[in-house]
């Protein structure tokens, strides 16, 4: 079977840093795959390459053996894969509901109709409804995205990029900033989402990637140091040696 | 909700009927405060609800005016008097949007402010469009069989076609295409993300907004017989920029209450002075200042009616 995501050979240079050095990863249908690394190794810059956000100098990005080069972000979404980001993105004046809505109607031409009713638009409120379930919203449809906790802003951050219904989901760590209770929180969210939608997490708290992963890619420098099953990773010594045991991973 | 279009109502019926209780000044300047609050909204639909400030507007006021003008002395039809115009509008503003909307803030003021005053350097000089004088004796419609050249019909004529551009652009923020651009205005960059083509959807917006100010630049031709280039100046988009931010931005009766309390305060303090720019300029001050949220923010306020 191919691979739902090949990224073969990227290469990203920002003037005189090398960002991306080569990188080539291939993530299977239903996996949960973890991208690691140390601060400054190419995560979220991977990320931005396979959406569009950015241009490589080199390589390519397939999905199910089909080149995602050249497409602008909203294309790439619209081939099924979403992201959330680092730093929360959301709509702060729009409620939660309207959040998740817009999220669930992008991929609809009824969202070019210049004199209809939005309540006419019965099957984004039921994904809508049904996402901000399933990321613990539900109580709070009404409530302005901008005046939600800040656990309950990156869960909204989680809900956009689900409403997508996609088949890739890239989330730029998910836990960044969170309590330790809204750390546990959020990974039971991850941890109940249906197989259907392949993981692709970058993150730092390693008891948030070893709950999760099915395998797991290092990133070093802007090149793949590692890769493997979790338990082959943590005893993997070059691991060990630029990131589990020097403890500067914040 | 039933009692806002029953308000509405009685608003449009209290404005159809204002001739049969004024004398001609009041009524000129009612129509006047019309014409230009649907220019207002036009503007404030684009930055109001889809977030690009528009500094150059007038552009497509002034198509609208000059087409109309021309069209009229033609044959003075519906198709000269309304859909020329708007077609021409429509059709300008598909060119400088698709310049315009590739770059955002400041860029984009200046682009279309450039754009703007293109037009107005072109008809300043063409021979064909009257130069510096513009065009004047224009004829007055005859829509329907009903004859604009009568005062009443005029009138009437106008407020029906104000209250179908008013209803047009109120269906038209509460629509689905109306949402993606508040998402837009909120967070482009997460809209694309989630995949809307951001770029179409301010291109159509961009449109919509310039017909509509092509409407409203046909309407000030009729009204006055006559147009002159000042029509495309800067100043022209620089008024309806201050109509919308005094009635308050975002809100579409704020823009035709902003036309109402520019205009009212234009010919109040000329009436007494010379120096009405200054007393417009400090009383902008004092909104920008004291009520950010325009008339309808303030209004809101007095009565608890947070937005």
């Amino acid at each position: 079977m191919s691979p739902l995501l090949a990224v073969e050979r990227l290469t990203k240079s920002f003037a005189a840093l090398k960002a991306l050095n080569g990188v080539s990863l291939a993530v299977e249908p239903r996996e949960r795959r973890a991208l690691i690394g140390p601060n400054g190794a190419g995560k979220t810059t991977l990320f931005n390459l396979i959406t569009g956000h950015l241009a490589p100098n080199g390589g390519r990005v397939l999905l199910e053996g089909e080149p995602l080069t050249g497409l602008a972000p909203h294309a790439v979404a619209r081939r099924g894969i979403s992201r959330s980001f680092q730093r929360t993105s959301l709509f702060p004046r729009l409620d939660v509901g309207e959040n998740l809505r817009l999220a669930a109607a992008a991929d609809g031409r009824g969202s070019w109709n210049l004199f209809g009713s939005v309540a006419r638009l019965a099957a984004p409120r039921a994904r809508a409804r049904a996402v901000a379930e399933q990321v613990g919203l539900a109580e709070r449809l009404a409530e302005p995205a901008g005046r939600l906790s800040y656990g309950e802003q990156r869960q909204l951050e989680l809900g956009v990029a689900l409403a997508t219904a996609p088949r890739l989901l890239l989330l730029d760590e998910p836990t960044a900033g969170m309590s330790p209770e809204e750390t546990q929180h959020m990974t039971r969210l991850l941890a109940a989402l249906p197989r259907e939608i392949t993981l692709l997490i970058i993150e730092h708290d390693m008891d948030v990637v070893f709950s999760l992963a099915d395998r797991i890619t290092v990133l070093h420098y802007g090149e793949v140091l590692s890769e493997g099953a979790p338990d082959a990773v943590k005893a993997d010594p070059r691991v060990y040696e630029v990131y589990l045991g020097t403890g500067d991973e914040g | 909700m039933r009692l806002r279009a029953l308000g509405f109502v009685v608003v449009v019926a209290t404005v159809a009927a204002f001739p049969a209780a004024f004398g001609v000044y009041p009524v000129k300047l009612l129509q006047e405060i019309l014409i230009w609050g649907v220019f207002a909204m036009s503007l404030d639909f684009l930055m109001g609800y889809g977030g690009m400030v528009s500094f150059g507007h007038s552009a497509f006021f002034g198509i609208g005016a000059y087409v109309a003008a021309f069209a009229l002395q033609g044959s003075p039809g519906a198709l000269a008097g309304l859909a020329a115009p708007a077609l021409a509008a429509a059709a300008a503003a598909l060119v400088i949007g698709f310049f315009s909307i590739r770059v955002s803030g400041v860029y984009f003021i200046m682009l279309t402010l450039a754009f703007s005053q293109m037009f107005f350097a072109y008809a300043f000089q063409a021979a064909w469009l009257g130069a510096e004088d513009g065009i004047v004796g224009v004829p007055r419609v005859v829509v329907l069989g009903l004859d604009t050249a009568q005062p009443t019909a005029f009138h009437l004529y106008l407020v029906g076609l104000v209250t179908l551009a008013a209803l047009v652009l109120w269906r038209a923020v509460r629509s689905p295409f109306g949402h993606v651009l508040r998402g837009i205005h909120e967070n482009e960059a997460r809209m694309e993300a989630v995949g809307y083509p951001v770029s179409r959807y301010k291109l159509l917006a961009f449109v919509v907004a310039g017909t509509v100010a092509g409407v409203a630049g046909a309407l000030y031709t009729q009204f006055n017989g006559s147009i002159s280039p000042d029509a495309f100046f800067w100043t022209t988009s620089g008024e309806a920029l201050l109509m919308v931010i005094i009635g308050g931005t975002g809100t579409l009766g704020g823009a035709m209450l902003g036309s109402a309390a520019f205009i009212l305060l234009q010919s109040l303090v000329s009436s007494y002075t010379e120096r009405w720019m200054l007393i417009l300029g400090a009383t902008f001050i004092l909104f920008v200042l004291f009520a950010p949220g325009g008339l309808v923010g303030a209004l809101r306020g007095r009565v608890g009616l947070h937005a």
